[in-house]
């Protein structure tokens, strides 16, 4: 059974299919048809919703993290224990709440279709514990992931700074809460004059007993271990099954290829694939890491990843996907995954209790295959952390800035002593089969200056060694010209800086 | 609601009234198709669509997907018993395929299953056998073999040969121009309910409810008096539900006839993108020959259109490309030849500007090319060849431009923009600069409005008054976001003297306005404004005489006004009414409150076969300003800035038109930059998601946006309330982030040489441009 919030009322399901999505349950089952499909792969955001899971705050009380999803490649069972919140739910009778007034105000609608997505994703941003200068630094990445076809983005960005203002205006929607004038309709207290954050409180308690109550019993194939263990027996016996992470990738196989998948193992309660450990210089992560966790950490850690956690996906994908989905799909295209190999990542495998650890190079081994055998998993992902007289580098490139492929994705690291570059790594993606590093470069680059002589070298070789493809995204010349391109672009900046 | 102020109602007209769903679209109650409440019973259609471009079928085995679970019908050629052709002028869509295919992703059969997701399933479950051709899919093969879906047509003015031969300049140049998917966010979908009398009513997202109504009444072999449509809003169309919103409609029709129930028809994402037409990819060549100072002499141009298999509207698309690649320019000897290029693809359709962009990219790539010659500044090269006042105003289709705007907007726009300055500031920084140039560019827009086919150019509306003092409209036009329906509103409002709030809007159905036209051309607020305008007058004058009578006094002395009715009597008696008063009076005394009104758009007329006429009312005018950065190492451009000054007449509802502004340039630069469509060599569309079609993002939108009304400036032509359409022309703004794009492009070799560059500007498309202008310049 899957229990969870809809809203303020506590669902108790048994699934039907263990392949269910979000959308499906709110549109066909609930018959709310506020939120929308606009194309059923998690590329357009008009389905987008928000969840809110139970955080410790660090004075030791608890809250409510809420994250904008995508409902049309989320399945239902991926909901146990978190609170489903909708586009129904923000107003309060005829006051609607400030980024619904704000869109309202500066005619941010006009078909109105991709509203409901837009209004969940600012509703997310909104309710970030953040200075407001800072949540209005973020509205771009916040609604990367949402698209209009008609207004041109502009008043919908002037309503969300509109609707980010108003959190400090006196006389707020807040302070109409605090007051008691407003009722909080996504959160709820025993007492009814709480205010906005009590009320979320309260309900973070009840969703932290409701997702620490004992396992779930599978229904209609839908699995979700509790412990490694637990999850090692689970796969070895059924290694048929489909592991979720996030799910952004696997549900495109229920959305768009129409495949009733056997069974599914959620591992997102499993505590060992969730670690996250820094030291100087390692990164460990289980491969249960959202891509957002995991891009936060290295932004961090390593300046030149930046760009990725503004061009990686969308916000929604983002706060889904994992690191170990990355790896476990094995595109040639998936954004961490140079990053990875230039950062001598490796993987952590694991079959029933045996353990195997595989230094990322030997991974991939075709289009979407890696050396995972049937039944064993990814538990954790390693990577070394470049030290502060590297030079780390990475560049995406694709046809438009926010949620799109990249055509290529260049990734690279050079440590440097004494002025000459040692242990080189430069890694591609969308310029072979799987992600690669490009040896031959890094050959060309090893021992040198990293200068303008090294890197005419470097894309030399590079012309040698890679032989990218043509397809919707680019061009092979393109790929190949951008892809020796981006060794100058890493050049350039390290002169300009 | 209307704008309060001093405790007064000021006029509708002109107030930036908010879109009249706009809580209910933040809310998410706004209703569309797919949202209304199934009934019991409810069928739900998935079409099984071709996997090849061109060829026979064999055999088309569908036991699998007839037995496959939640199944209950399955529909194929066979089955049709009446009309078998669903296209909207000539002949040429089948409903479903016979045994010819002729584009990737053409209608085989349907399934009817109990959920949308066994339905989709179960089409999977097909065994197609074909007998593969090899398909036609560029437009320079299907010129080569003059394969044309409509025969070529031309445009003549002067001698253009003898002008080119005589030129001073000469210079001749071709350019390809990429097509356009629509990406409306609700897809096509409809649903259907049979009725007792053997006919349906129809709810369905689609911007022309009488085609639909007529072509469903010819599937079901009825009379259209048997089929009502109705349409409340679309999720977005751009005219991508103008003729290809019938499919969905027909097959929810016709299996709800057969089964007795209620069927919805949505498509999918991929079945939406590869089944339906999209705006039509270009071929433009041109011959041009002009002096030393810029000016042309003559111009020759041939525009092909990949129409793709059949006709649908391409001869009036291709038309309108032909009636604008003079955009605002007058060309003293030109010749235009239209083609209409047969391809096995889909069968392109009307998209926003409806050929339109596609010709005035011709004209200012010439343009572009001839400042490139003479070494002179673009803008410079524009102004000298604008349309006069007094002469050098007649186009090449012998239409006399009147009341042209273009050079006021320009002038000022170069001002406010101060453009000279920024090309000065953007000079010097291409000279510092090494990998990273800017462009800017001025590009101006005249579009001409009416449809060129002069019998659409009609409308109808029905207003109700109940006695307890509310109204209904009723109007042909379809809402799709554009605010058409709250700018009827406040025009009935205005007449009326009455608050908006006390007036309905209604779906748009064929049951309450007849012989309606698509919502389209951007006639949408022209046409149907003033029909609504005249429903409103009639039952004004009805109300109006009533008083006149009760009370013993003239017109004069009854002023509507304020959201109440006062008659002062020739003793200076005062009486107001409300409207529940005075509605319930009227119909105490039983005068009728309900009327009709009508209109159609006078002034106009056109021969085609001379190619003479005058197409259109009146021109919408426009210009905008844009400075791009792009990055030679990537082909990736950024928009810095876009100054845009529109011409919306007086504008009905300033925030909705620059809401159409503002989303017509953002849609118009997607086309431009990076929305690419992709077929492989055997004609499959392998775009076919926004995983892999791209258009704008919130990131792409401009950094810095100046979007403003030419003010005091009430349209010439005797339009509602002298306004002026604004759906189309702002798309073709976006000319002048292609045209800044050439123009950073060009910086890399001082721009003495002319780069050429294909549209969409995708950064492989830049960096390729770029790649050959180094190559030139060493």
């Amino acid at each position: 059974m899957i229990r969870f919030f809809y809203n303020q009322k506590l669902i108790e399901l048994e699934l039907s299919r263990c392949d269910l999505t979000v959308l499906e349950w709110l549109r066909l089952d609930q018959r709310k048809t506020g939120t929308k499909e606009g194309c059923g792969s998690g590329d357009c955001g008009a389905c987008t919703v928000v969840l809110a899971s139970p955080v410790d705050t660090e004075e030791g009380s608890k809250t409510l993290k809420y994250e904008s999803i995508n409902s049309c490649i989320t399945f239902v069972g991926a909901l146990h224990g978190k609170q489903l919140l909708t586009v129904e739910h923000l107003s309060d009778g005829d006051t609607l709440h400030p980024v619904q007034q704000a869109l309202v105000d500066e005619h941010g609608s006009q078909c109105g279709f991709c509203t409901p997505g837009f209004v969940m994703s600012l509703f997310a941003l909104y309710q970030q514990n953040e200075r407001v200068d800072e949540l209005k630094k973020r509205v771009d990445q916040a609604l990367g992931g949402n698209l209009c076809r008609c207004t041109g983005y502009r008043p919908i960005k002037q309503a969300a700074c509109r609707a980010l203002e108003s959190k400090d205006v006196v006389h707020s929607h807040a302070d109409k809460i605090s007051n008691g004038q407003l009722k909080v309709p996504y959160a709820s207290s025993a007492d009814s004059s709480a205010g906005e954050a009590e009320s979320i409180a309260s309900t973070a308690n009840k969703l932290y007993q409701l997702s620490s109550r004992a396992p779930v019993a599978a229904v209609g194939g839908f699995y979700q271990p509790r412990t490694v263990d637990e999850f090692s027996e689970l796969y070895g016996d059924n290694p048929h099954y489909r592991l979720l992470g996030g799910g952004t990738d696997l549900a495109l196989e229920v959305t768009q290829q129409l495949k009733d998948l056997p069974g599914i193992i959620h591992i997102g309660s499993i505590p060992e694939l969730g670690i996250v450990e820094i030291t100087d210089d390692k990164l460990v992560l289980g491969a249960g890491v959202t891509i957002n966790q995991c891009l936060h950490l290295m932004h961090q850690r390593i300046p030149g990843a930046t760009e990725l956690l503004l061009r990686f996906g969308s916000d929604q994908i983002r706060n889904q996907g994992t690191i170990g989905g990355n790896l476990g799909s094995a595109s040639p295209i998936g954004d961490l995954l140079p990053m990875l190999l230039a950062l001598d990542g490796e993987v952590e495998l694991q079959r029933r209790q045996a353990l195997r650890t595989v230094p990322l190079f030997e991974y991939f081994t075709g289009y979407r295959k890696s050396v995972l055998q049937a039944g064993e998993f990814i538990r954790t992902i390693r990577m070394s952390l470049p030290s502060s007289d590297s030079v780390f580098a990475m560049h995406k490139v694709s046809k438009r800035r926010d949620d799109d492929i990249s055509s290529v994705c260049l990734a690279m690291h050079l440590p440097q002593k004494n002025g000459i570059s040692k242990n080189v790594r430069v890694a591609f993606g969308g310029m072979a089969a799987t992600p690669v590093r490009a040896y031959g470069a890094e050959v060309a680059l090893e021992n040198t200056t990293f200068n303008n002589a090294a890197v005419v070298n470097a894309q030399r070789v590079l012309a040698e060694e890679l032989s990218p493809i043509s397809d919707t995204r680019a061009g092979a010349i393109y790929r190949m010209q951008v892809a020796q391109n981006l060794l100058q672009r890493v050049l350039m900046d390290i002169t300009l800086s | 609601m209307t704008v309060k102020s001093k405790n007064t109602i000021i006029s509708p007209i002109g107030s930036p009234t908010a879109h009249d769903s706009a809580s209910a679209h933040v809310t998410g109650s706004a209703r569309y198709v797919d949202d209304i409440a199934p009934a019991a019973g409810q069928l739900h259609v998935a079409i099984g669509l071709s996997s090849i471009a061109h060829g026979q079928v064999v055999s088309m085995n569908l036991s699998a997907t007839s037995d496959a679970p939640g199944v209950i019908d399955v529909l194929t050629f066979k089955d049709l018993e009446h009309a078998t052709d669903i296209a909207p002028v000539f002949e040429g869509d089948p409903l479903l395929v016979d045994t010819l295919v002729s584009h990737y992703g053409q209608p085989l059969f349907a399934v009817a299953a109990t959920s949308h997701r066994l339905a989709c399933q179960a089409v999977t479950k097909a065994h197609i056998d074909y007998r593969e051709m090899s398909p036609e899919l560029s437009i320079a093969t299907a010129i080569k073999h003059k394969h044309f879906v409509r025969p070529p047509h031309r445009m003549k003015r002067g001698d253009s040969s003898g002008a080119l031969k005589n030129a001073q300049h000469r210079i001749k140049g071709v350019q390809s121009i990429g097509g356009q998917e629509h990406f409306y966010l609700e897809g096509q979908v409809a649903r259907a309910r049979p009725e007792e009398d053997g006919g349906v009513t129809l709810w369905t997202s689609n911007q022309n409810p009488t085609e639909t109504q007529h072509i469903v009444a010819k599937v079901l072999g009825l009379s259209m008096h048997h089929v009502n449509v109705v349409v409340r809003r679309m999720g977005g169309a751009f005219g991508g539900k103008e003729t290809q919103a019938t499919a969905c409609a027909a097959f929810a029709a016709l299996i709800a006839v057969r089964t007795g129930q209620t069927v919805n028809c949505r498509l999918s994402r991929r079945d939406d993108m590869i089944m339906t037409g999209k705006r039509h990819a270009f071929l433009n060549r041109y011959d041009v020959g002009f002096d030393d100072t810029g000016l042309i002499d003559g111009v020759e141009y041939t525009l092909a259109a990949q129409c793709g298999h059949s006709p649908d509207l391409s001869d009036a698309i291709v038309d309108r490309a032909m009636f604008h690649c003079d955009n605002a320019y007058f060309l003293a000897n030109v010749t235009i030849d239209g083609l209409r290029c047969k391809t096995h693809t889909v069968s392109n359709t009307a998209f926003r500007g409806f050929g339109g962009p596609q010709g005035m990219m011709a004209m200012e790539t010439v343009i572009d090319e001839i400042a490139y010659a003479l070494g002179k500044d673009p803008l410079d090269v524009r102004l000298r060849n604008l349309y006069g006042d007094k002469w050098r105003n007649v186009t090449p289709y012998f239409q006399t431009v009147n009341a042209f705007t273009v050079p006021q907007i320009l002038a000022q726009l170069e001002h406010t923009s101060n453009y000279r300055k920024r090309r000065e500031a953007i000079r010097t920084f291409n000279h510092s600069s090494g990998v990273y140039r800017k462009g800017i560019a001025m590009t101006p827009v005249k579009f001409g409005i009416s449809f060129t086919v002069k019998h659409l150019n009609q409308a109808g509306a029905l207003i109700h008054l109940y006695s307890d003092g509310s109204v209904q409209l009723n109007h042909g036009g379809t809402e799709m976001g554009q605010g058409l329906m709250v700018k009827v509103q406040q025009i009935v409002a205005h007449e009326l003297g009455m608050s908006t709030a006390r007036i309905a809007i209604m779906a748009t159905q064929t049951d309450k306005v007849p012989n309606t036209s698509a919502t389209a051309a951007s006639s949408g607020t022209d046409l149907n404004g003033m029909a609504a305008l005249q429903a409103a007058k009639a039952i004004k004058q009805r109300l109006i005489d009533f008083l006149k009578v009760k009370h013993t006094v003239d017109e004069a002395a009854i002023e509507f006004a304020q959201d109440r009715i006062t008659v002062v009597s020739a003793k200076g008696k005062k009486t107001t009414y409300t409207w529940p008063d005075l509605a319930a009076a009227a119909y105490r005394a039983r005068i009728s409150l309900s009327a009709t009104g009508y209109y159609r758009t006078p002034l106009i007329h056109y021969n085609r076969k001379k190619a003479k006429g005058q197409p259109f009312y009146y021109f919408a005018n426009g210009a905008a300003v844009t400075e791009v950065q792009i990055d030679t190492l990537t082909g990736e451009t950024t928009i810095l800035r876009t100054d845009i000054l529109h011409d919306a007449g007086r504008s009905i509802n300033p925030a909705i038109d620059i809401g159409q502004i503002e989303g017509g340039f953002v849609q118009g630069a997607g086309w431009l930059t990076h929305e690419e469509l992709y077929w492989d060599s055997d004609g499959r569309l392998l775009t076919d998601g926004p995983a892999t079609y791209k258009i704008p993002a919130i990131g792409d939108m401009p950094a810095e946006m100046n979007v403003a009304l030419l003010e005091n400036s009430p349209n010439d032509a005797a339009t509602v309330f002298h306004s002026k359409a604004v759906g189309e022309p702002p798309l073709m703004l976006a000319i002048s982030v292609f045209a800044a794009i050439r123009d950073a492009i060009g910086s890399l070799a001082d721009h003495k040489i002319f780069p050429v560059l294909n549209a969409p500007a995708t950064p492989e498309e830049v960096l390729k441009a770029c790649t050959r202008i180094n190559e030139q310049n060493s």
